[in-house]
């Protein structure tokens, strides 16, 4: 079995980090790569960068972060936010990102899915699934798009599965409910999707203990754990996380 | 100089960026008459199989990149670049390969439970010694992307394995001066660093 990753997340607006490590020891407060080469120090075993005010004006800077931050580190890098096309996808697969997060766009139009699986193959297509609780729906969980504002009618796990069938290589499942909340990550729904598909699941949203981390692959069935606020904070280290997840019989990737 | 081939599929800017920080020059070479000046040689790969020796046929790299080989100047490729390597491939559909080492790309036979693409850390198992993992731990994960697998036919190509659900696999392969990796050391951190490194200074003799 491949090992258990830990990927840290930066969200990003106009080409600084928002949401960074709050520490000191860093020159510069939002540089991108600064935080980037930190959690790679740290013991990340892959980096999730998220644009979160992706506008048009925003798309040059993306590529200008995308670019310095892959020349940066060696580990891979997955990018989302924004991605609206498969332009949008090749650009920052040329600037030196390993895989795509796309979320709405996908909803909009799911051949997008199998487009970009085709061109650019499915291991570098992630497709990020938010959802809410909603009874009415078979799973029981709701899709909803734009930032978790908008509710589509569609079933989430449903959609995870077609996403995969459309040739997704990485689905991304954040439940709205639990979002960073730091209560844990949202088992139910990371498990309604890791059952529903055969592809690699990252968990998303929530984490906030050790515990968080561990019940993910075991509960959940994820294989990636990602996780801002708790690292951003400093709550836990990244490095810790791992040491524990050892120590309860996972197996996470050791350094050379 | 070492030539990084473009053949308009692979990301070459990862593997390029690597070698800088590691302090060589490196040219992206996009056309085989230029091999000659390459004292080494990185086939990098992304996408499938068929595709990818199809635009390395178009662009003339097969003939040049077998003269290469026989020249017994280092070549390294990695994943597809590694498979590439092979006779036969199959994704989508058979074709022919560089033939540098003999054997087929097949499908991974995992079971239906268990997740394809093979993607993220894993370890590995040296065969044997090789002077591309010199110095590198044997108690090391590196960074795998990948939903086929090379085939070797003889054994002793083997480099190194790596065992994924209940299949194990030809994670790494060698012989003579050309060497494959499955896995992308140019992503695997510090030790993929290290066989990086290594392959930039090697002579091609084991």
């Amino acid at each position: 079995m491949s090992l258990i990753s830990i990927m840290p997340c930066l969200d990003m607006k106009n080409g600084r980090v928002v949401k960074g490590i709050h520490f000191t020891d860093l020159k510069e407060a939002g540089d991108p790569v600064e935080h980037a080469a930190f959690y790679e120090r740290e013991g990340a075993d892959e980096l999730a960068m998220l644009d979160i005010a992706a506008t048009l004006e925003n798309r040059k800077t993306r590529l200008e972060w995308v670019r310095n931050v892959s020349a940066a580190i060696r580990i891979p890098l997955t990018v989302g936010g924004g991605i609206a096309s498969l332009q949008d996808m090749e650009e920052v697969i040329a600037a030196g990102a390993s895989k795509v997060s796309m979320n709405s766009a996908a909803v909009k139009d799911p051949e997008l899915v199998r487009q970009a699986a085709a061109m650019f193959g499915s291991e570098k297509v992630t497709v990020a699934v938010d959802a809410r609780r909603n009874p009415a729906l078979p799973s029981g969980f709701e899709l909803v798009v734009s930032g978790g504002t908008r509710p589509v009618g569609q079933d989430a796990v449903a959609w995870a599965r077609q996403c995969q069938d459309l040739g997704a290589g990485v689905i991304l499942p954040t439940s709205m409910d639990g979002d960073g909340t730091k209560a844990g990550y949202d088992l139910e729904f990371t498990r309604a999707i890791s059952a529903a598909v055969s592809v690699p699941v990252v968990a998303s949203g929530g984490a906030g203990t050790l515990e968080h981390f561990y019940d993910a692959v075991v509960q959940g069935g994820a294989r990636i754990l990602l996780a801002a606020s708790v690292f951003h904070f400093r709550i836990l280290a990244i490095r810790q996380v791992k040491e524990y997840l050892r120590q309860r019989g996972l197996s996470v990737r050791l350094e050379g | 100089m070492i030539g990084i081939i473009d053949y308009g599929m692979g990301n070459l800017r990862s593997v390029y960026n690597t070698l800088t920080f590691l302090g060589f020059d490196s040219v992206v070479v996009a056309d085989p008459a230029l091999l000659a000046d390459c004292s080494r040689v990185i086939l990098p790969g992304v996408g499938a199989y068929a595709m990818a020796v199809d635009n390395l046929n178009r662009l003339g790299f097969f003939p040049a990149l077998k003269q290469f080989a026989q020249s017994q100047k280092p070549l390294l490729g990695i994943c597809l670049g590694m498979q590439m390597l092979s006779s036969t491939g199959s994704e989508p559909s058979p074709c022919e390969g560089l033939g540098l080492i003999e054997g087929e790309v097949v499908p991974m036979n995992v079971g239906v439970t268990t997740p394809l693409p093979h993607v993220g850390w894993n370890s590995f198992k040296l065969l044997h010694e090789h002077p591309l993992f010199e110095g590198v731990s044997k108690e090391v994960d590196v960074y795998f992307v990948h939903s086929y697998c090379f085939k070797p036919k003889n054994e002793r190509d083997v480099l190194c394995t790596t065992e994924y659900d209940n299949i194990i696999f030809a994670s790494g392969v060698a012989r003579g001066s050309v060497v494959g990796l499955q896995f992308h050391p140019e992503k695997s951190q510090k030790s993929g660093m290290r066989i990086l490194e290594n392959f930039c200074n090697w002579d091609g003799l084991c």
